[in-house]
């Protein structure tokens, strides 16, 4: 396969480049005449969303870095400083920090709305897989930008995360005081925070481009769960959901907007606008709101090692979802009791979540408790055994017969994309 | 752009024009909200109040002996402020313009009623560095004001550039006499 590339571009500049390195025939191809089902609900416009906000974080967090100062003696007053000093300081730093919190909420619903429509399913565990680790890697990255304020929460975030792995039998401590360069957290750990904080995001991006590129290869999942038969069942990518996914974008904006110019702080700690005192412990410490439902976890369990594990094993289990679950139907519309089981599994995380956020005594201890049992019984035993078990209801025929069959669209309005595709 | 030929389509249809339209109104909305985007980011790397705060001090004269001179920092710049002898301001003055790089007169270059004090920028034009002479100890070139080591660019008396590569004299600063023995630079 060695030669010049045999483009189909007209404009003579593009077609010189497209001969020699096809980037806009695999523009045009992949994002272009991409053949998509037709039939997406808003729930596929998230992984848009979630690449758009991890470009929005790369772009405010590399010009927050240029004011930023990561030494504990001053990375406290450098965040004050842009956020009163800097020209629009306060709008990259409340964009940063709320971007986190966005983010996260937008990954969520891209996962739920996977676990719900069984996008993990064969051929898509790799995508699912990749999907996971980004979903860690992030989680990783968070927590480390969380520290860099240098703020009460920062400080005691980080030993309490970082002391984690003290339970590792044996080489706990080791570990430990490796992560800190130090017996305690302080201008060692701050730095090398600093350090992976602006690394990992450019990891995410290659992540997500290999995410991407396996989606690319799989096709994407719909609402109905079955794979389009032929060019009836999907249209291109573009205008169709470029289009879609520009409204859904634009509502993301709005949502974005009102919480950095009017609501900035609702979603992080006053506790943070204290610089960092390594003698004292804030009375009542949390972790960031998207980390409350494992923090819900590792308190479920009264022994140091098991909460922990534990913790990692709820998010380890995901990578084994696509062989726990064995039911071949994928969309949980035609799945009647999975779908019960999917919603009892969001209250389930928004109760752990709730739990994260209280002190851990009374009614917190036991809900807590049942909560996380009932997380590890969805995946490791209702998701085989259900899957066995239930009669799911009969599949459409094809994504166009459903589409055409079921609406209330005239035959004449529903039939012209076809003709185009 | 033109495999799907989904958007050629409709832009050769009866509604073309239309449709031309509203794709133009979506994308310069788009190029607004970028640029809308992008603005903070790039304005983020002007410099910032806290900078622009000390943008003015405030200098004692008066300690500064005859025929020497201080290097004041004022926005993390050398600003040269030169005590000059009765000698120098005469040489200045006489200085003829014909023979200037970058004319200027003595009169131009300081305050009317506080002519034995000159005070620049302390930056070459050339490449940016210190010339050496606010010292009567340091070398002054052959026109008695200052001496840049890297290039050998000579300012004269009212730090009028004379000789050597550089191409304008040593630009004035903002400055106001509060009293006689003390100004405010900015």
């Amino acid at each position: 396969m060695v030669g010049l590339h045999h483009s189909d571009v007209k404009n003579p500049v593009l077609h010189w480049i497209d001969t020699r390195l096809p980037v806009v025939t695999m523009i045009q191809k992949e994002y272009g005449s991409f053949p998509t089902p037709k039939n997406f609900n808003y729930f596929w416009a998230f992984g848009g969303m979630a690449m758009v906000t991890l470009l929005l974080m790369i772009a405010t967090g590399i010009f927050l870095a240029m004011s930023y100062t990561p030494h504990i003696t001053m990375a406290f007053d450098s965040v004050e400083r842009i956020m009163r000093d800097v020209n629009y300081g306060w709008l990259l730093r409340y964009a940063h920090e709320n971007g986190a919190s966005m983010f996260f909420i937008v990954v969520y619903v891209h996962m739920f709305r996977g676990l719900y429509y069984g996008s993990y399913k064969a051929p898509r565990e790799l995508l699912w897989i990749l999907g996971i680790t980004i979903f860690l890697v992030m989680m990783a990255t968070a927590f480390m930008g969380y520290v860099l304020p240098w703020g009460q929460m920062s400080f005691w975030a980080a030993t309490v995360i970082t002391n984690l792995f003290s339970a590792i039998p044996v080489i706990g401590e080791p570990i430990v005081q490796w992560l800190w360069g130090g017996f305690s957290v302080g201008n060692p750990t701050l730095n090398r925070f600093f350090s992976l904080h602006y690394l990992l995001p450019f990891v995410l991006f290659g992540l997500v481009f290999l995410h991407v590129a396996a989606l690319h290869i799989t096709g994407s999942n719909n609402p109905l769960g079955i794979e389009p038969k032929g060019p009836q069942d999907t249209l291109p990518f573009h205008p169709y959901y470029t289009v879609k996914d520009s409204v859904a974008l634009c509502l993301f904006f709005l949502v974005f907007a009102v919480l950095v110019f009017f609501f900035p702080d609702l979603l992080g700690h006053s506790d943070n606008y204290i610089q960092a005192n390594p003698l004292q412990t804030p009375p009542h410490i949390v972790p960031d709101w998207y980390f409350l439902p494992f923090y819900a976890i590792l308190r479920a369990v009264p022994n140091k090692l098991g909460g922990i594990a534990l913790m990692f094993a709820s998010i380890l289990i995901l990578y084994a979802l696509p062989w726990l679950d064995t039911c071949k139907v994928r969309s949980a519309t035609f799945r009647p009791i999975y779908r019960i089981f999917f919603w009892v599994l969001v209250v389930t995380c928004l109760v752990l979540g709730v739990v994260g956020e209280q002190p851990p005594e009374g009614i917190w201890v036991p809900l807590g408790q049942v909560a996380t049992a009932y997380y590890f019984f969805h995946f490791l035993i209702l998701l085989p055994v259900l899957g066995k078990l239930e009669r799911t209801l009969p599949l459409p025929e094809s994504i166009s017969q459903s589409v055409l069959g079921g609406g209330p669209l005239p035959t004449g309005a529903a039939s012209k994309p076809m003709e185009k595709a | 752009m033109s495999a799907t030929a989904h958007v050629p389509d409709h832009g050769s249809g009866p509604d073309g024009t239309k449709r031309d339209f509203l794709q133009l109104v979506a994308l310069a909305s788009a190029a607004v909200g970028a640029g809308a985007i992008i603005w903070p980011l790039v304005d983020s790397m002007n410099p910032s109040k806290d900078v622009l705060a000390l943008s003015e001090i405030e200098v004692d004269i008066a300690p500064i002996p005859l025929g020497s001179g201080i290097i004041a920092s004022w926005r993390g710049q050398p600003v040269f402020i030169r005590h000059r002898t009765e000698t120098e301001i005469k040489e200045a003055q006489a200085a003829p313009l014909s023979e200037m790089r970058d004319p200027a007169t003595d009169a131009e270059r300081v305050k009317a009623g506080h002519e034995q004090w000159l005070i620049t920028s302390a930056i070459c034009t050339h490449l940016g560095c210190i010339p050496g002479g606010i010292k009567p100890t340091q070398p002054r070139g052959e026109f008695g004001g200052w001496f840049c080591p890297c290039h050998g660019s000579q300012y004269d008396t009212a730090a009028r550039i004379r000789k050597g590569p550089a191409p304008r004299n040593l630009p004035l600063v903002p400055y106001a006499f509060l009293n006689d023995t003390k100004i405010k630079i900015g």
